[in-house]
This record gives structure tokens, sequence and C-alpha cells, in this order.
């Protein structure tokens, strides 16, 4: 009973796909913890912590500016009324379902 | 302000990150449907597919391995790059991090994503000094992230949408939403154009991985940092 658990588990993960996500994961947390942990052993300089000030910004603006200038005009839109409706009601939810229903609108009339 | 050293790690901050972390969901389920239906079509397991999505917790690193899956080392590769930004991302919260030891960083930081991310730097600016947010915020889109992928390995091609569907926009106006608390007025107005023009520029260069991401972050807190030093050093 036990041996054939333990086989219909071998036939459910191959040796090489387990190898390439335990790669994953170890480049992925290496990532989200090795930052951190370097941080903790070199001390870092007012200059480097004043950088991290601004960091939260930039990355976003980063990723998100060169997808919206991809999009075209209803994804600005939709932008738009995500920014505006976060501005006003400070609530996620409501940010994501107005910025969602203009892109579903363009994408109707598209 | 709360005095520095008063960092705290209870349950009723997990809660609330996780709370804070549900509107969140509703980006990244889709996505993680897209990964579990790719998973799929490259030949996994389910539970393979659940492994890697429960182990990895990272879309674009996963989407990006699964196109390159015949050949591994590319792929860990790809997955490897695409979140090198996390390098930078821990950091930003050493005011909590510092002040706490153990599974407490280290495990809280496993399930640091872009989202709760942001969420525990509004937090943490707006005087918040419980570390259990981060861990809280994260387990929420965690379970969302893993569910989807299962959703998505079920279902397959039946519900996957084409691409350009305004689903996809979810995700992006999850990251547009999570930018209005991060803005602390005119100071960060130049970091931010500059963050965009150097995105934009290095994504055209630079289309591969997400180089393109840190290229443009690097390149505005750069700015920002130089602006402030250089304004205080005239003053003074």
């Amino acid at each position: 009973m036990i041996g054939g658990a333990a086989l219909s588990v071998a036939n459910l993960v191959e040796g090489p796909n387990l190898l390439t996500i335990l790669g994953m994961l170890v480049g992925t947390y290496g990532c989200r913890a090795g930052g951190y942990w370097l941080f903790r052993q070199i001390r870092p300089t007012p200059f480097i912590r004043g950088m991290l000030e601004y960091l939260p910004g930039s990355l976003f603006v980063a990723y998100v500016v060169p997808s919206l200038l991809s999009g075209g005009p209803w994804q600005w839109a939709a932008a738009a009324a995500t920014v505006a409706v976060m501005a006003v009601r400070r609530n996620f939810a409501w940010a994501i379902a107005a910025g969602t229903a203009t892109a579903w609108i363009g994408w109707w009339f598209r | 302000m709360t005095p520095i050293g008063s960092v705290v790690f209870t349950r009723a901050g997990v809660w609330r990150g996780a709370q804070q972390a549900v509107p969140m969901v509703a980006g990244l389920a889709p996505f993680g449907i897209v990964a579990g239906t790719l998973a799929q079509a490259h030949g996994l397991t389910w539970l393979e597919a659940l492994l890697m999505s429960a182990l990895v917790f990272a879309g674009a690193g996963q989407v990006l391995a699964l196109s390159y899956w015949a050949h591994p080392v590319t792929a860990v590769f790809a997955c490897l790059v695409v979140n090198l930004r996390m390098l930078l991302m821990g950091p930003s919260l050493a005011v909590w991090l510092d002040r706490l030891s153990g599974w407490r960083v280290w495990g809280s930081l496993f399930f640091m994503a872009d989202h709760n991310w942001a969420l525990s730097i509004t937090d943490l600016r707006s005087g918040g000094r419980d570390g259990g947010f981060l861990l809280g915020s994260g387990l929420m889109l965690w379970v969302a992230w893993v569910c989807g992928c299962a959703v998505g390995f079920a279902v397959g091609d039946l519900i996957r949408p084409s691409a350009g569907h305004p689903l996809y926009f979810i995700a992006l106006a999850v990251f547009i939403a999570l930018l209005v608390p991060l803005w602390r007025g005119r100071r960060d107005a130049l970091p931010w154009l500059v963050a965009a023009v150097v995105g934009v520029v290095a994504q055209r260069l630079l289309p591969q991985g997400a180089w393109y991401i840190i290229a443009g972050a690097v390149a505005g807190s750069l700015v920002g940092v130089i602006r402030d030093r250089w304004g205080s050093a005239e003053r003074g």
C-alpha cells in the first residue's frame, strides 16, 4: 500500500521538473531574502537609505508606464479612472473595479 | 511616530494584513489561472503545477520560466532575472525587519510579493509598527495564487481569456492603485518622471526579462536622493 502510494507520487513528479522547480525556488527566495540579508550585513550608508525612500514609487512607475504606453487610449482612460477613484475613495476594490470596467467598455467598442 | 524599537509582530497585525490584501486577489487570481493553464499546456502534472506555485509564488517568473520549460537552465535563469527586483524590495522594509528575528523575518520574506510589499510600505509610512502585516497580506495572496493556479490547471483552455482581454487589465489596475498611496507629494514628481522615462527607454532597448523595471527603479531613486542631497547642501 505504502509502496503504491510512493509510486503514484513518483509518477506525479518527474525528477527534471522537480529540479527546475527547486531551482526556481532557490533563485526567487534568494532574491526575496538575499537583498535584505545583505542589507543587514553591510550597514548601509545614508545615501542607500535615501535611495530606498524613493524606490517603491519608482519601481511601480517603471513597471506600469511602459505597459500603459503599449496599451492605447482606452487603457490610459482606464488608468486615469483607477487613479481618480483611488485618490478620492482610497479603496482598492473600487479603484480596481472602475479601471477594469473602463478597460472593458473600451474592449467592447474596439 | 512610534519610538524606534517598538516594532511588534502580532496575530492582529497578520489579520489586518490579510484583510487589506483581499482586493488584490482580484488582480492575482486571473494571472494565477493563466499560470495554471500554461503549466498544464507544458505537460506538468497537477502536483508539479501546484508545487511550482506554492514554492516559487512569483507570477511573471513562473510564466516566463514555463515558456522556456524545455530548457531547464534557461527557465531557472529567466525566473531569477525577472525576480531580481525583489533584491531591492526587502531592504525597504528594514524598519520592521531590523527589529524582528528568525522565522518572523525569513518566513515573512518568503511571502513578500509586489502587492503586499507596496501595502506594507504604505502601512509603515503611515506609522504602522506591526511586522505581522507583511506575513498576513502575503499569506492571503499566496492562497489566492495557489488556488488560481489550481483552477487554471483544472479547467485549462476552457476559460482562458484571449490575449488583450480586459481581465488582464486587472493586474495593471492593481499596480496603478497601489501607486496612489505611495505618492507623497511634489518631492516624488521628479523621481517618478525619471523612473517612467528610463523604464520606457530601457524596455525598448532590453525587452527581455525585467531589466527595464530595475533600470527605471534605480534611476528614479538615484535622482531622488541626489536631488535631496544637492538641495540640503545648497541650503546648508
